[in-house]
């Protein structure tokens, strides 16, 4: 991909409010190119979508986060993609990773309540024939999503005039 | 007659100060920051440094030093191992090679660097060529080191470069040195090869030394910096000035390094084992972890530096503000004739009107008269959100 291309991506990807004109200024490409550019990526799923990163907690709704390790039997001819799909067609697992080490896929799976998410492990997936066995780590706390840090930054510490 | 006591103790006062230093002119922008301190929601685009905080893994390594007890005196020149690590990265960025150990000398930021060039090869009233607008250090360390600055006009019109003509023009046989930093703060301006060609040729017709300060080198958009020193001859007659600071967001650091051949390097090292000893060790050991692990973030930097740079010169464009092409650091330099107003009045007026800091031009030398310079090391929202204060200002205030 050209240099120049990539860097309306890494714009978006920093800011998904950015408008094609913001962008054009921001990269020097022609702004029709860069609706171009994005229409096409919206189209092949390079862009997936475009959210919000929001602290929930500010806003007093309560969200319980968990982390289950999910340890499967693999499947002749399709591997883990088979059992992946089961577990990732659930509206509650927000992510669905496999990965290496002492077990096979990460799922990170959001409820209102832990009593939710329990139900959730317990009944749904737990159960699967393919699972082997689960274990759930409850989020406690977040410091940082998608790249940024939630609470406790500090502001500017730069003096406002220098030469 | 006696004179009245107050003017006694006027005259006593100044009789301490020697007059070098009492007649260097106030700076510029203190009566800026004093008003900027009593005020709120100010956007500032006065800062002359990275908005970014020092990469966290050279804070780490730094903190990681102190733990171990790295708490001491280092060698005059600088941790060896520093010294040959940037003997490497000059190798590697510029294909020219600086012997670690007699060819690099570990300053206290390129401010230290700058003072002990100047005072390693002056005699008192030799003559330095500066470029106008520059730096506001330049022409007050020529002062202080007991030389004369020479100033050389450079106007938009040129994109603020000197030339080799206008410098050939000022030579006189008091001239000992061409002091310039390019990308240049406050305008901007990269000289290309070819211009320092002929420059180089032309301090080696008059036997001239350059000090370059190239603490922008890294923070070129598009276009290449080229190290004056690699030019062919000039290493021995160039001071390579360098530091930290920008590149890597390290300002409050204080670190830097001088480049140049052995009897000019001795030379400053001796000055500086005799005022400053060495610098921190602790910012020589960030350093040493910089120049190790440290290029995916400056990559990064500049890049944003460079969405920033489009924003703000199209900005300053579209509210009517003629602004040449910046192509280094992180200074936009447009002009702000069509308000009929002075860059000093500009500037105070913007601050006390619509709380937008910027430093008028007049504060980097004459020529800067009629400019103000927008520093875009600020976040984009931010930069947006000034942009938006100046235009009502200026066409509140355009000259009728």
């Amino acid at each position: 991909m050209k240099q120049g291309v990539k860097q309306i991506f890494k714009a978006l990807e920093a800011d998904a409010r950015l408008t094609p004109e913001q962008i054009s200024t921001m990269t020097g490409i022609p702004v029709d190119e860069v609706k171009e550019v994005i229409k096409k990526a919206e189209e092949d799923k390079t862009i997936l979508k475009y959210k919000t990163v929001i602290n929930w907690a500010k806003l007093g709704e309560d969200q319980v986060w968990a982390l289950v390790e999910v340890k499967v039997t693999p499947q002749r001819n399709v591997g883990f993609d088979a059992i992946a799909e089961r577990i990732y067609q659930f509206p509650e697992a927000r992510s669905v990773y496999l990965a290496s080490g002492t077990y096979d896929l990460a799922v990170l799976v959001v409820g209102r309540t832990m009593q939710e998410v329990a139900i959730f492990v317990s009944e749904k997936l737990a159960p699967l024939e393919a699972v082997q066995g689960t274990v759930t780590h409850f989020i406690l706390k977040k410091y940082k999503e998608d790249g940024e840090i939630l609470e406790g930054g500090e502001g500017a510490k730069r003096l406002p005039l220098t030469p | 007659m006696h004179p009245s006591s107050s003017s006694q103790s006027k005259t006593t006062t100044h009789t301490h100060i020697a007059d070098k230093v009492r007649n260097l002119p106030p700076s510029g922008i203190r009566k800026f920051f004093d008003l900027l301190a009593s005020m709120e929601n100010v956007i500032s685009l006065g800062v002359g440094e990275p908005d970014f905080v020092t990469p966290w893994h050279i804070r780490e390594y730094a903190i990681y030093s102190l733990e171990k007890g790295y708490t001491m005196y280092t060698s005059n020149k600088g941790m060896p191992e520093l010294r040959r690590e940037l003997s490497k990265y000059l190798q590697y960025h510029y294909g020219i090679e600086y012997d670690p150990e007699e060819e690099i000398l570990i300053t206290v930021g390129v401010s230290e660097g700058l003072d002990l060039a100047l005072r390693a090869i002056l005699n008192p009233g030799d003559e330095v060529i500066i470029p106008d607008p520059c730096y506001v250090a330049y022409p007050a360390c020529v002062t202080l080191a007991g030389g004369i600055p020479v100033h050389v006009p450079t106007t938009e019109e040129n994109g603020f470069r000197i030339t080799a003509d206008d410098i050939a023009q000022q030579i006189t046989p008091r001239t000992k040195a061409i002091l310039f930093g390019y990308p240049a703060n406050p305008t901007g301006t990269v000289l290309a090869r070819e211009e320092l060609l002929r420059i180089a040729e032309l301090a080696m017709q008059r036997n001239l030394l350059i000090i370059s300060d190239e603490v922008y080198g890294r923070l070129v958009y598009g276009v290449e910096h080229t190290c004056v020193a690699t030019l062919s001859g000039m290493k021995e007659r160039t001071i390579l000035l360098n530091g930290f600071s920008k590149a890597y967001a390290m300002t409050g650091w204080r670190i830097g390094y001088a480049a140049s051949g052995r009897e000019i390097v001795a030379a400053m090292t001796k000055i500086h084992q005799y005022t400053m000893l060495c610098a921190p060790i602790m910012s020589q050991m960030a350093a040493i972890e910089a120049l190790k692990t440290g290029e995916k973030e400056v990559a990064a930097m500049v890049e944003e530096y460079d969405r920033r740079r489009r924003v703000m010169v199209k900005g300053l464009r579209d509210i009517g503000l003629s602004c040449f092409e910046p192509q280094g650091a992180f200074y936009a330099f447009p002009s702000i004739k069509i308000t009929g107003m002075t860059s000093e009045e500009f500037a105070e007026r913007l601050l006390m009107e619509e709380h937008v800091a910027v430093v008028p031009g007049s504060a980097f030398g004459a020529n800067g008269e009629g400019y103000v310079r927008c520093c875009y090391a600020t976040s984009l929202k931010e930069i947006e959100e000034a942009l938006r204060r100046m235009e009502r200002f200026v066409h509140r205030h355009l000259k009728k």
